[in-house]
């Protein structure tokens, strides 16, 4: 194949992941990989280190709007980025020595959960009760504004949502990907931060948690310009149309149709991992 | 004056110029990687792509020492690589501005954490954890 063909084929599917990642919440990196390994025949190992360069595009991308709404807690994103830097780095050092193969299993895996965690309705649990110790030490708790005005929330199982934390930066590592549905577990379910708070907030610490994968990548020759290109400026610009149509677009059916579609692309994953093809 | 300085993350004027330095970020680094791309295709567009095999050495500027040095020869595949080591440099930014603000709070604690987070990438940033 031509280098403009693929530029042009990779640069239109990243475009569409881009959007599609954006009107569904699922982000562009876990549409753009199984597009470059299962369509194009690129290794995984390209793939990786051109989908983390996109994760760090979009994120810094939504952040700027998120930042001026002011709902963002910079303290709990700095603290869970101890987290997920340190876990990050482990992760990119380790993901080559690992086979390709079994990236494609674990990527499938992460796939599945997260169509899953597309379609099952989110529950706010959030709520002021006294938290614990070491939210209070690190100063965790906050306030969002609300239609009622300010609000306050606790924020509960600080070492819990660490851990966590720890195995999403782990994974994004490995995977090249934001890992935004493991991050919904940590902050969501088990420190209950509101959601208006968490969205924002797991989307600051996505940035540099990608960041600090992405230097292990480009050191190690994955980020390669041929790809990174058309790949980032695609999905950069798909986001940036989706995050646009999204304020006016119902997305629950079209969630539903992709969830069908992402389940059959990790299948597609874990069936081409356990057989050797990738 | 103290309770001033503890709303210092709610003054909006802080919010906007944090939203405006991501923001000239991304577009600077995208416009850099697209004029990249551009002299790319226009000088390789038929030649024949190759990424069957990850291949840690085919790239060749996969160090900030040899993007520069191919930045100074206008090189097209240095010129993208460039774009994206500003586009990588674009978060970290972010985490120094957030020390400094944490500072002016006098909120130490959060200044050593804001630290400590940076000296993991800067870690990152030394080669040695590539083998």
């Amino acid at each position: 194949m031509s280098v403009l063909l693929f530029t042009i084929i990779v640069l239109a599917g990243a475009f569409l992941a881009g959007l599609v990642g954006s009107l569904t919440g699922l982000g562009g990196g876990v549409i753009i990989i199984p597009l470059l390994t299962l369509v194009l025949g690129v290794d995984i190992h390209y793939a990786i280190g051109a989908s983390i360069v996109s994760v760090i595009a979009t994120s810094s991308g939504s952040a700027a709007a998120y930042v001026k709404e002011g709902i963002t807690n910079i303290r709990i994103g700095m603290f869970l980025e101890v987290a997920t830097t340190i876990s990050a780095v482990i992760g990119a050092v380790v993901t080559v020595y690992l086979d390709p193969s079994y990236i494609a299993v674990i990527f499938g895996l992460i796939l599945l959960f997260s169509a899953a965690m597309m379609v099952v309705k989110k529950v706010d649990r959030s709520d002021n009760d006294t938290s614990g110790k070491l939210a209070v030490f690190f100063k965790l708790n906050g306030t969002y504004p609300t239609e009622e005005g300010m609000k306050k929330y606790a924020v509960h199982r600080v070492f819990g949502g660490f851990i966590m934390m720890f195995f999403a930066g782990i994974i994004s590592g490995l995977l090249g990907i934001g890992s935004g549905a493991l991050k919904v577990i940590a902050m969501d379910n088990i420190m209950r931060i509101p959601f208006k708070v968490s969205t924002t907030t797991s989307n600051f610490m996505m940035g540099v948690t990608a960041a600090a994968s992405a230097i292990v990548y480009l050191h190690r020759g994955q980020i390669d310009p041929g790809i990174a290109m058309p790949v980032t400026i695609g999905v950069l610009s798909g986001a940036t149309l989706g995050s646009k149509i999204l304020v006016r677009t119902k997305t629950d059916k079209l969630k539903i149709v992709f969830a069908v579609v992402v389940t059959f692309l990790a299948l597609q994953m874990i069936y081409n991992g356990l057989s050797g093809k990738l | 004056m103290s309770s001033e300085k503890k709303n210092f993350f709610a003054d909006r004027d802080i919010q906007v110029i944090l939203g405006t330095l991501l923001r000239v970020g991304v577009v600077a680094s995208m416009s850099v990687v697209m004029i990249g791309g551009l002299l790319y295709l226009f000088s390789d567009h038929a030649s024949l792509i190759d990424y069957r095999n990850f291949n840690p050495n085919k790239s060749g500027f996969s160090s900030i020492h040899a993007i520069l040095v191919g930045l100074k020869e206008l090189n097209a595949k240095a010129i993208i690589q460039f774009g994206t080591l500003l586009l990588i440099f674009t978060p970290v930014a972010r985490v120094v501005f957030s020390i400094f603000s944490f500072l002016i709070e006098r909120d130490y604690l959060y200044v050593l954490i804001g630290l400590f987070v940076l000296s993991i990438i800067m870690y990152s940033l030394s080669d040695k954890l590539v083998g």
